[in-house]
């Protein structure tokens, strides 16, 4: 019989998991349903109650592993704790987010129990095998920046996932799930401590997370054209991203750059204002559910991938647009 | 400080890469360019050997016709590199990715080691972090700027969920980099005469002791079994009119798309 597969959670900043983390359950739940083995998901926190709690509505089992206090914002803990219970327990595939924590979890997990991993999975599906490899998950990736998709597997059916925000619609189980409590021996000598902290100015939604997006680029020009942006955003209900362009020129903060060397996102809803759409910028929306986009130009190469290209001046046409969203609203 | 770079030569983004018929990666289709990803964390070595002495080691493992991507490296102030090269590597997974540039690392002297965040072909993002395991180093990432702090320590201004933190880690550590460590320098003339004369010291496995052992295109734990191309996306529409039509065309699309109630 096929081992279990994990999840492991990731926790926002308000101690609740992620909605890619509910994604990753709804996964592994899938998965396990087609192999006939067991789910669960795994959160190590230091203050991981409220998570768990969430959780059990997506998994059949929920993992607990209470971290100490001084190590709880680490990820590098965190990994280290999973890393443990998945020595002992031997799952055999665990999932996690493509985030920057998720990444370097799978990392720390890769090497500490000498998996494979296949990283920013688009989809995943049950394969019995007969295929070329051994029963176990069809990982289906974005490889060379979307220009090629791949089906692949692990040679001997054990592994690491990391997952892709919206591959699957994350769906609550029929049945709440148990929680139980792990002990792990608390040795985390991680040689790093924390010094200082400093909060984001804004608290934004997470651009991995949110359906909406709202994009500029270069053609924003400045100041203004950032107000506008986030004018456009409020009224949309979105959150505001940026392509390297508008990072590098200092309008808009390097956390919400989308592209290479930046996130990669897949909202239901983007909108690109003033964003020519270099394949460096693609990389990282181009599998949005609906993109629209406004330009002075009409043969950006965003123009080709846009479902709804509007050409013309952003600082006309975005109060315009702003005006009626917010006719509309009252 | 003796800082090694972790590199990867990746295929030239041109819109010429793709996948050979066995899903690997075509190398004929595109030359290989240094990954952008580690352009960053290069021009941080280069920057802190520039203000406090050292020297700056590039290390890849590559086909061989990586060490054009090198010379880059070495034009744009590198001392030396290393590059792992052998057939047996062929189709390695990102385990055994770890496994060489890990055994590399214990075969020389270093202070610090920089990773990029990801790279642009596979783009797993798990390779620095799995060394960093693997060696038993502090391991930072998300580096947003890396100074001295003292003896055998370093200070990282480094990203997180909700904003920054400011982390200290002891020597010897691995960090992964990100773009706002700054803008890559251009090699100089000067620099690009230079490389010519650095040592790319070649590696193979039986260098590092790994012959024979479970590693490289053999023992890869990940297998690509079919590939395609992405799906092409049906035409969009094309408006321009004045303003106020196109506010109005906009709502009504988002509306029909359900974004806006």
């Amino acid at each position: 019989m096929t081992g279990a597969i994990w999840a492991v959670a990731e926790l926002g900043p308000d101690g609740l998991p992620t909605r890619l983390s509910f994604e990753a359950a709804t996964v592994a739940r899938a998965l396990a349903t087609a192999a006939g083995s067991a789910s669960a998901v795994i959160v190590a926190a230091a203050a991981p109650d409220a998570a768990a709690t969430a959780l059990a509505s997506y998994a059949p089992r929920v993992i607990v592993v209470r971290l100490p206090a001084d190590a709880g914002a680490s990820n590098v803990a965190t990994a280290g704790a999973v890393a443990i219970a998945a020595a002992a327990e031997q799952p055999e595939i665990l999932l996690m987010g493509a985030t920057p924590d998720g990444r370097e979890a799978a990392g720390i997990l890769a090497a500490r129990l000498g998996r494979g991993v296949l990283g920013n999975a688009t989809g995943l599906a049950w394969s019995e095998g007969g295929d070329g490899a051994a029963a176990g998950p069809r990982v289906e990736m974005s490889v060379l920046g979307g220009r090629a998709l791949t089906t692949s597997a692990f040679a001997d059916g054990h592994g690491i996932v990391t997952l892709r925000p919206g591959a699957v619609t994350a769906a609550p189980g029929d049945a709440t799930g148990t929680i139980q409590e792990l002990a792990i021996p608390a040795a985390f000598a991680s040689g790093v401590r924390v010094v200082g902290r400093a909060d984001a100015a804004t608290r934004t939604a997470s651009i991995e997370e949110a359906p909406i997006v709202v994009a500029g680029g270069r053609g924003l020009g400045g100041p203004d054209g950032v107000a506008l942006l986030e004018e456009l955003a409020g009224a949309l209900g979105g959150a505001v991203a940026s392509t390297r362009a508008a990072v590098d020129a200092g309008w808009l903060p390097f956390a919400v750059q989308v592209g290479q060397t930046g996130k990669t996102i897949r909202p239901a809803v983007y909108v690109g204002i003033g964003v020519s759409g270099a394949i460096q910028h693609r990389v990282g929306m181009q599998d949005a559910g609906t993109i629209v986009a406004i330009n002075r130009d009409p043969d950006a190469p965003l123009a080709e991938h846009a479902d709804l290209y509007v050409i013309g001046d952003l600082f006309e046409i975005v109060p315009a647009v702003v005006a009626a969203l917010r006719a509309r609203a009252t | 400080m003796r800082i090694v770079v972790l590199v990867k030569p990746v295929p030239d983004a041109t819109g010429q890469e793709r996948l050979r018929p066995d899903g690997r990666l075509d190398r004929t289709a595109a030359a290989p360019v240094l990954n952008g990803a580690d352009e960053y964390t290069l021009e941080a070595a280069l920057r802190l050997v520039d203000a406090h002495g050292g020297e700056v080691t590039l290390v890849a493992m590559a086909p061989a016709d990586g060490r054009d991507a090198l010379r880059k490296g070495l034009a744009m102030g590198a001392t030396r590199a290393i590059l792992v090269t052998d057939d047996l590597l062929a189709g390695s997974c990102a385990l055994s990715t770890m496994q060489v540039l890990a055994a590399v690392l214990r075969t020389i002297e270093f202070d610090l080691v920089l990773a990029g965040a990801d790279s642009a072909d596979g783009g797993g993002g798990v390779v620095g972090a799995g060394i960093a395991t693997l060696l038993e180093l502090p391991l930072v990432s998300g580096a947003a700027a890396i100074e001295e702090a003292g003896e055998g320590a370093i200070r990282v201004r480094r990203l997180v969920g909700t904003g920054e933190e400011t982390v200290e880690a002891t020597l010897p550590a691995l960090v992964v980099g990100t773009q706002l460590l700054g803008e890559p320098r251009y090699p100089t003339l000067k620099g690009i005469m230079g490389a010519r004369a650095k040592e790319v010291a070649v590696r193979t496995l039986a260098d590092l002791g790994l012959a024979g052992t479970r590693i490289g295109g053999d023992a890869a734990t990940t297998l690509v079994l079919a590939q395609r191309g992405p799906a092409a996306r049906s035409a969009g529409r094309v408006v321009r009119e004045a303003p106020d039509v196109a506010a109005r065309e906009i709502v009504d699309f988002l509306v029909e798309r359900r974004a806006v109630r």
